[in-house]
């Protein structure tokens, strides 16, 4: 439902570039404050993302960053600010505003949070069967075992239960169900946590391929350094209760920030930005 | 825009019959419509046109490349708009035909299923008396070394178990009495036999109810907990964490726990014969005329000692039977949120069963000894 209008927006005339912007947020967040008792964890933060780009969102532990996610998903009621999502004010409670984001965002929590009582298989489908229940069941099934196969999973994989999978097997499920209804915006908390590095890279690929070929936006929640350097268009620094500095990764390890100067400039910074200078990923990426 | 330009379409080619272009959202909200359209293609169209879709997802892509291959035809001489390549090479990469469901039924099937059912209650059988017998043998090395006792934990299950669940026995074994001294009057009012309503309900409670409502109260309200708590350390693995501090499950969970019922199951039994007495006395004197100290000095006359010791006798039967099935109920979870919720279900079912069908043994066993 977005389609249109882009394509309709000025075929002619080049617009000027902040009406392009504006054009091109998908989510937009304005003076957002949380605070949790006495404690502030946002004060007047405000952050944009782009249509068509994965967004690294880094910080230090406590900092706010999986707060930030549940206010922009509305499972948090925000204590002041704007939440703009696809057009839709993302903290009305209207049934169809609240659909519209539903169905437009997929989101893999950490360690997947699958539904341990069903089957892969049933919980890809869960989304599907809530949304478009007049689809025939075999439609279902085939899109189930379409999406576990996009996210790398074996056919089989689709009758194990959660409990019966890896780790690692259990995000990538965790995957298929955030992609089930195709949802041209997808968030991830920390997806590399917890795997080992061939896993993480592993996964990390898997992410670009499919932000490529589905044509997403991502919301990227990580603390891994190396997904920042291989996968994310932009970073944006969450500090100081606020989005410090919101750039491309080159541009970020510049930033004069204490934090973000001891994390960029970390003996695992220089390393991961050596390997990526190495071995470029987006090489690895077309192969 | 025409609000109509986002259903699927389609529209032949007006000088060429064979081509087709497809036009509109070919996406999951639209998928029966896609379906329908597809089979609306007329047999001779040898052609697809799909750059006139304006969004495609995978859902619409799927139902084109099923379409493509019914046909015969090939997904690369269908032309797309460049931006929807990706996604429909992608597709295509990873679909194929589908596999079969693999649930059997039948009445092979069903046979199979029960024969699991029957290993597995087998099995269940085995693994409470063995686990029985290690409980009783690290209680008999506890008692060598008492210092291994973990008196803290008793005491605190001791209060979970005892001292909370007295209001709720004392209410039930209460109301109970009452109700047995009623319906004892009715009938015996026929025959001018009141006061004998005395010992009916002395003797069903001190021998039957007091320690069968005790159990059944602490099957429901303890053997769930147990299951649960320790159910739920298991699936967090917290249990592996203990074994591998070098400490033992049994010794730090199961035997305070049960060591807790042993203790207060008894306690708690003779607080429900008192309280079960009590209402057969307070309907005495309010519905029979059966002033209190008349009632008292008849159950004094009637009433033998081995009455109250039948019924004890079975108070630390019955406390290890739901402490042990608790726990090993509890030990039995895998992992899942699901596995927790039938272990707990599976442990209050056995122990009020198990008690029960306890109980009528003892009192075949009991009537045949005389007793």
């Amino acid at each position: 439902m977005q389609e249109p209008r882009q394509i309709n927006a000025h075929p002619t005339e080049p617009p000027d570039a902040p009406a392009a912007q504006a054009q091109d947020a998908i989510i937009r967040v304005t003076g957002l404050t949380n605070r949790f008792g006495s404690q502030t964890v946002h004060e007047d933060l405000d952050l944009e993302v782009r249509r068509g780009e994965i967004l690294g969102v880094v910080g230090g532990s406590g900092s706010g960053k999986s707060v930030l996610m549940r206010s922009i998903l509305g499972l948090r009621e925000p204590d002041a600010g704007q939440i703009q999502v696809l057009d839709t004010d993302a903290r009305s409670r209207k049934r169809e505003d609240r659909l519209n984001i539903e169905r437009n965002t997929g989101v893999l929590f950490q360690d997947g949070a699958l539904f341990s009582s069903l089957s892969v298989g049933e919980n890809v489908q869960v989304p599907l069967k809530e949304h478009y229940s007049q689809l025939p069941d075999s439609w279902r099934y085939e899109l189930a075992l379409l999406k576990v196969k996009l996210a790398g999973l074996p056919a089989d994989a689709l009758y194990k239960l959660p409990s019966q999978l890896s780790g690692g097997m259990r995000k990538r499920a965790g995957l298929a169900r955030a992609l089930a209804l195709d949802p041209p915006l997808l968030f991830l908390d920390e997806p590399t946590a917890g795997l080992d590095p061939i896993g993480a890279a592993a996964f990390d690929r898997l992410i670009k391929t499919l932000q490529e070929a589905l044509g997403l936006t991502v919301f990227l929640i990580t603390h891994d350094l190396d997904t920042l350097y291989a996968i994310c268009d932009r970073v944006a620094v969450l500090a100081d209760r606020k989005v410090v500095a919101t750039a491309p990764i080159a541009e970020i390890e510049q930033l004069d920030h204490p934090w973000v100067q001891e994390y960029f400039h970390g003996p695992r910074a220089r390393a991961a930005r050596d390997s990526q200078a190495a071995y470029p990923r987006t090489a690895e990426n077309k192969a | 825009m025409n609000p109509t330009d986002n259903r699927p379409r389609l529209e032949p080619e007006a000088d060429d019959p064979t081509r087709v272009r497809l036009h509109g959202q070919w996406t999951l909200a639209t998928a029966l419509e896609v379906a329908e359209r597809l089979r609306e293609v007329p047999d001779e169209v040898m052609e697809l046109d799909a750059t006139g879709i304006s969004r495609i997802d995978s859902a619409g892509a799927l139902q084109l490349l099923r379409y493509v291959k019914r046909r015969g035809m090939s997904i690369g001489e269908v032309a797309f708009r460049d931006e929807h390549r990706a996604l429909v090479s992608t597709i295509e990469d990873v679909a194929d035909d589908r596999p079969k469901g693999k649930r059997d039924y039948g009445f092979v099937a069903a046979l199979a299923r029960l024969g699991y059912q029957v290993q597995d209650n087998g099995k269940e059988i085995v693994a409470l008396l063995s686990f029985t017998g290690e409980n009783l043998v690290k209680m008999l090395r506890i008692l060598r070394d008492p210092r291994r006792l973990r008196v803290t934990a008793t005491v605190y299950h001791m209060e979970q178990v005892g001292l909370d669940a007295v209001p709720l026995v004392i209410l039930l074994s209460y109301l109970v009495g009452a109700v047995i001294a009623f319906l004892g009057s009715t009938i015996l009012r026929d025959f001018g036999a009141e006061i004998f309503v005395v010992e009916l309900v002395s003797i069903a409670f001190l021998r039957e109810f007091a320690v069968l409502l005790t159990a059944i109260v602490l099957a429901g309200r303890t053997a769930s907990a147990f299951t649960a708590q320790i159910g739920a350390m298991k699936a967090r693995e917290e249990i592996d964490a203990i074994r591998t501090l070098g400490l033992d499950p049994i010794e730090l969970l199961v035997i305070p726990r049960v060591l807790a019922l042993l203790i207060t199951l008894p306690l708690l039994t003779f607080v429900a014969m008192m309280a079960g007495l009590a209402g057969g006395v307070t309907v005495g004197a309010f519905d029979l005329g059966i002033p209190p100290q008349m009632y008292l000095a008849r159950m004094q006359e009637t009433i033998e000692i081995r009455d109250f010791f039948v019924g004890m006798s079975k108070a630390p039967v019955f406390a290890l039977v739901i402490g042990l099935i608790g726990c090993l109920e509890g030990l039995q979870v895998e992992g899942t949120a699901q596995s927790v919720g039938e272990r707990t279900t599976s442990s209050v079912v056995q122990t009020i069963s198990l008690v029960i069908i306890l109980d009528a043994i003892a009192a075949l066993w009991f009537m045949q000894m005389g007793w």
